[in-house]
């Protein structure tokens, strides 16, 4: 993986010979015989991002970027498990801190080397080298053979030597010693530097006329990656770098290290080292691999003698307030020397408090420009050194990736993955009115050609309350629960008995957490001695089948109970109404479905048409109601079998909002409407459903504290408006008084509110303090814009309260 | 019974050499039970043909077998016409023992995946070491962001179960890295 589009680092531009040959035809030479092996991927403009546990590392791959008009995706991220990672990073110049080193044309010397040699671009006709090392007259010199000018080099250290320094002077360059630079003159452009003595505290020796400044304060190795999952760091005082501890790598599995440092992110400083540790790397990952490596040696390099740098951590050493105040350590985030110093003195004295109180080295930067400088700074200003100072964490990705490349094809259609029950495309071909009920997108309603959505609601809540109407069920949650212990899990989780359930037969049923709240409910229907089957809401599905999991896997490990998810073996369509019967007798069937054969609770298999069915007897909306489960291939046709078949006796679906209306109606509660995760059965006047039988459910103990079986817990009534408007969802009952935060006093809530089309006028449900007590009371709602309005505590029951209908 | 619908009605997406395919209605049958059972091994082998499969892998030839599906779990598979007879059959025969034996043919999707590079299209789309996936493994993992479990078959094709409500997702995830093409790896 090479993040740039070209191997071989920086050798090309520094003009090292290897093996007797420019480093260029040796770098493509070498490239050439890679590309020619079976077993080599070579991949450009791909960054290793991160080293994760396990040998993981994710690659970033720019495959576009640099030629828009190219097919195919722009960005690629790459997952990939490694046995072994080389991470060859190279090294990161350090800018010096001198007043003025943000100004424009002052540059990192190899940067400015870069545009020149790679792309011919020349920064300044006059540039300054400022350096404490040898590395930075390559700049010079190269400038110089460039035909451009540099007025002078300044270095830092006294007594530079090594081969590169000499060239420099051989070629005439003016070099300073012990120099340093004051302060960078200009604004918006360099247009001259200030001369100083290093050892001094700025006192301008000459001014020096330039428009480009070429900076180094040395190299840092590129730790990142193999800082990400755990490597650790020794501080090389000679060098001024943190290096990898080859002895302390990120460790795999087994203990073992997983990541080979090679090169100058080895903290080999020339090509020579570099090569010869590169080489060594290899060999080292090749054989922690399991692999054997072949015989050979390192390439050979001509040496560049080159003298060690000189550590220098502001310039000149003694610069004053107003010169560090404009010596820049992070360039991205504002952070100057005399920030750091400051942090200091208000004791952020932990390297990880200093980052954060002055922005060094965090966002983008993550340290690599920034991060030694700072830390230097930091550490004089505690009086201590580098290593005790430490690092902050390195955190992938290395630079920052697109969001693209994580998402990746999850867009457009794939972007969230929709549950489609079987009957899905005829919604769909409807052009029904969709809204989410967990994962599934279901029909609100099936508005037709002219008609509102809200005309549609209130024809199919007509239609079904006068003739029939047919609901895709499908979605409702189905766990089949089977076992020698499954009555005694059941009666676990439900907060009324199922164990003595008959087969045959349903039962409506409440669960609760163990904090004593109502979670879901769902009719129960007993399928054999053993087994039975328990719907649950539409989005409680997978939670309560992974609830049911946890209890048989965590705490009832021994009792003898199988749960399987079942919901989508089955499209089960509700048909509903007064007509309902006659609907399934025209399909045709050799069930009775007759009210003393298969009464109200019960269920029953049999055929329906040309379809397997189980038929169960139960009712939403108060309605003479069968749900019908056929097998999920069998859906379509079965729903449009009775679509067919039910013209004649005006058959309509409706969606979940008639589904919501027409049981508001009838005062029943909706999971997630009148609960919230604090109602617990109790409030919702549930206490029929709760045994008092059983010695223990989950979530007895807790409705038996003080605060859930206070009596002064809201609970559930009906909301009827005076003038027949429909309350605002929500709305909150006043009281009188204010409490001690100087808010009204409240006294109730709305929990569900509709526009009741067979009432003709507005319901509603709500939690009222004293509720159930103080029927015919009228209470007054907020309606959200200061004014208020007035609703009557009725019954909550709103529509055939003996329950005549569902019952015939 | 007529008209009999899979999740996306047996269409197939080619691209780049590689098909992915509703493979159409599989009988499947999710058996739990304790699979070192001498009578469960024998009922397995009567349902489907094959012996109980190790940790992690499956035993399927045309449309029967069995796969491993956790500790206490295995899917049986039998052609799809004989998926409620054979949970019968197998219910019945361990109707002594604590089990479960029950059809989810309708609660499934199921897509094959064939052609050159299928396992770079897979790599793409689950969390796996394709390098060093056998043949006859199987694998309960995701696709995508969606549940889903597979084998790879001696032609080296993959053989994809999801749950039913999702299939379409999972086969348009599929189709789409097809589309994108092999990254030449």
């Amino acid at each position: 993986m090479e993040q740039t589009a070209q191997l071989g680092g920086r050798a090309v531009v520094d003009g090292a010979e290897i093996d007797g040959q420019q480093a260029e035809d040796w770098v493509a030479a070498t490239h050439q015989a890679l590309a020619k092996m079976d077993n080599v991927t070579i991949r450009t403009r791909m960054m290793g991002a991160g080293v994760y546990d396990h040998g993981y590392v994710i690659g970033y791959e720019r495959l576009t970027d640099h030629d828009p008009q190219l097919d195919g995706p722009r960005h690629r991220l790459w997952r990939i498990r490694a046995k072994q990672i080389v991470t060859a990073t190279g090294a990161i110049e350090r800018p010096l801190s001198f007043a003025g080193n943000d100004i424009p044309g002052v540059m990192l010397a190899g940067a400015l080397r870069d545009y020149l040699v790679n792309w011919g671009v020349s920064v300044g006709d006059r540039t300054v080298v400022v350096t404490n090392n040898d590395d930075a007259y390559r700049t010079a010199l190269a400038l110089q053979a460039h035909g451009l000018g540099v007025p002078a080099i300044i270095d830092a250290r006294s007594a530079p030597s090594g081969d590169l320094v000499a060239a420099a002077r051989a070629a005439g360059i003016r070099v300073e010693t012990g120099a340093a630079i004051a302060k960078v003159m200009g604004k918006t452009r360099v247009t001259a530097v200030a001369l100083a003595a290093q050892a001094g505290e700025g006192g301008v020796l000459e001014d020096i006329p330039c428009d480009a400044v070429a900076m180094s304060g040395g190299w840092s190795p590129v730790v990142h990656l193999w800082s990400h999952c755990g490597g650790k760091l020794n501080w090389d005082a000679e060098r001024a770098m943190f290096r990898p501890d080859p002895k302390r790598a990120p460790t795999g599995a087994a203990g073992e290290g997983f990541v080979v440092t090679a090169g100058s992110a080895s903290g080999a400083l020339t090509t020579g080292e570099v090569l010869t540790d590169a080489f060594e790397a290899a060999r080292a990952a090749i054989k922690a691999a399991g692999g054997k490596p072949k015989a050979g040696k390192a390439p050979q390099v001509t040496v560049v003698a080159e003298a060690p740098l000189e550590p220098v951590w502001l310039m000149p050493q003694g610069a004053s307030y107003e010169l560090r105040a404009k010596a820049w350590l992070d360039f991205q985030n504002d952070v100057k020397v005399a920030d750091v110093q400051l942090a200091a003195r208000e004791g952020y004295e932990s390297v990880e408090h200093a980052k954060r109180y002055t922005t060094l080295g965090m966002a983008t930067d993550q340290g690599k420009l920034s991060n030694i400088n700072g830390l230097a700074i930091l550490g004089d200003a505690l009086n201590t050194d580098i290593p005790s100072v430490g690092t902050t964490t390195f955190r992938p990705p290395y630079t920052p990736i697109s969001m693209g490349s994580i998402g990746g094809a999850a867009r457009d259609d794939l972007f969230l993955p929709i549950r489609k029950t079987p009957i899905h495309g005829w919604h769909t071909d409807q052009g029904a009115d969709f809204e989410p009920v967990g994962a599934w997108r279901r029909p609100y309603a099936f508005p037709r050609k002219g008609e509102t959505v809200h005309d549609a609601v209130t024809r199919e809540i007509l239609n079904t309350r006068e003739n029939v109407g047919l609901l895709d069920a499908s979605t409702l949650g189905k766990l089949l629960v089977k076992g020698p212990d499954a009555g005694r899990f059941l009666d676990m989780l439900y907060t009324n008995m199922m164990s003595n359930l008959g087969v045959g037969k349903c039962r409506y049923g409440l669960m609760c957490s163990e904090n004593g709240f109502l979670i879901d409910d769902g009719v129960v229907a007993r399928i054999d001695e053993e087994t039975w089957l328990c719907h649950t809401t539409t989005g409680g599905a997978d939670r309560i089948h992974a609830w049911m999991e946890d209890w048989l896997q965590c705490e009832w490990w021994d009792w003898k109970v199988y749960v399987a998810n079942l919901t989508e073996q089955y499209a089960q369509i509700a048909v509903v109404g007064p007509k309902a019967r006659q609907v399934l007798q025209a399909m045709g069937t050799d069930m009775d479905l007759s009210k003393e054969a298969l009464p109200f609770m019960q269920w029953a298999d049999g055929r329906i048409g040309d379809f397997d069915a189980r038929v169960y007897r139960i009712s939403f909306s108060g309605e003479l109601s069968y749900e019908i489960a056929v097998p999920a291939a069998q859906g379509r046709a079965f729903w449009d079998a009775l679509l067919r078949v039910g013209a004649d006796f005006g058959i309509m679906p409706y969606g979940t909002e008639g589904l919501h209306v027409l049981r508001a109606e009838k005062g029943f509660i909706m999971i997630g409407d009148e609960t919230d995760g604090t109602v617990i059965p109790q409030d919702l006047n549930l206490g029929w459903a709760i045994s008092k039988k059983k010695d223990d459910y989950l979530g007895k103990r807790a409705q038996e504290r003080s605060h859930m079986s206070d009596p002064e817990r809201w609970k559930l009534v009906g909301l009827e408006t005076l003038d027949g408007s429909v309350l605002p969802d929500g709305a909150i009952a006043v009281a009188a008084g204010q409490n001690a935060n100087g808010q009204r006093n409240t006294q109730g809530r709305v929990t569900s509110t509709y526009h009741s089309p067979t009432l003709g006028k507005g319901i509603a449900m709500g939690l009222v303090h004293n509720g159930p007590s103080r029927m015919g009371d009228v209470l007054e709602f907020t309606k959200g814009d200061g004014t208020f309005i007035k609703a009557r505590i009725v019954d909550q029951v709103f529509y055939d309260k003996a329950g005549e209908k569902q019952d015939v | 019974m007529s008209d009999l619908k899979s999740f996306y009605e047996g269409r197939a997406a080619d691209a780049n050499g590689v098909t992915v395919r509703d493979a159409g209605l599989q009988g499947m049958i999710t058996l739990r039970g304790d699979l070192a059972n001498a009578k469960l091994k024998a009922a397995v082998k009567k349902a489907c043909g094959q012996a109980v499969p190790a940790a992690r892998r499956a035993v399927i030839t045309g449309g029967r077998g069995a796969a491993w599906m956790s500790p206490d779990e295995l899917l049986i598979l039998v052609p799809y016409a004989e998926a409620a007879a054979t949970a019968a059959a197998l219910a019945l025969a361990l109707k002594d023992q604590h089990h479960l034996a029950v059809n989810v043919s309708d609660a499934r999707a199921y897509i094959t995946l064939t052609g050159a590079g299928v396992d770079e299209i897979m790599a793409k789309c689950a969390p796996v070491d394709f390098a060093n996936f056998a043949v006859g493994e199987f694998r309960r993992t995701r696709i995508g962001q969606v549940a889903a479990a597979f084998w790879k078959d001696e032609a080296g094709a993959f053989h994809i179960v999801a749950f039913r409500s999702l299939g379409d997702y999972v086969f348009d995830l599929l189709a789409t890295s097809a589309k994108a093409g092999l990254v030449n790896l």
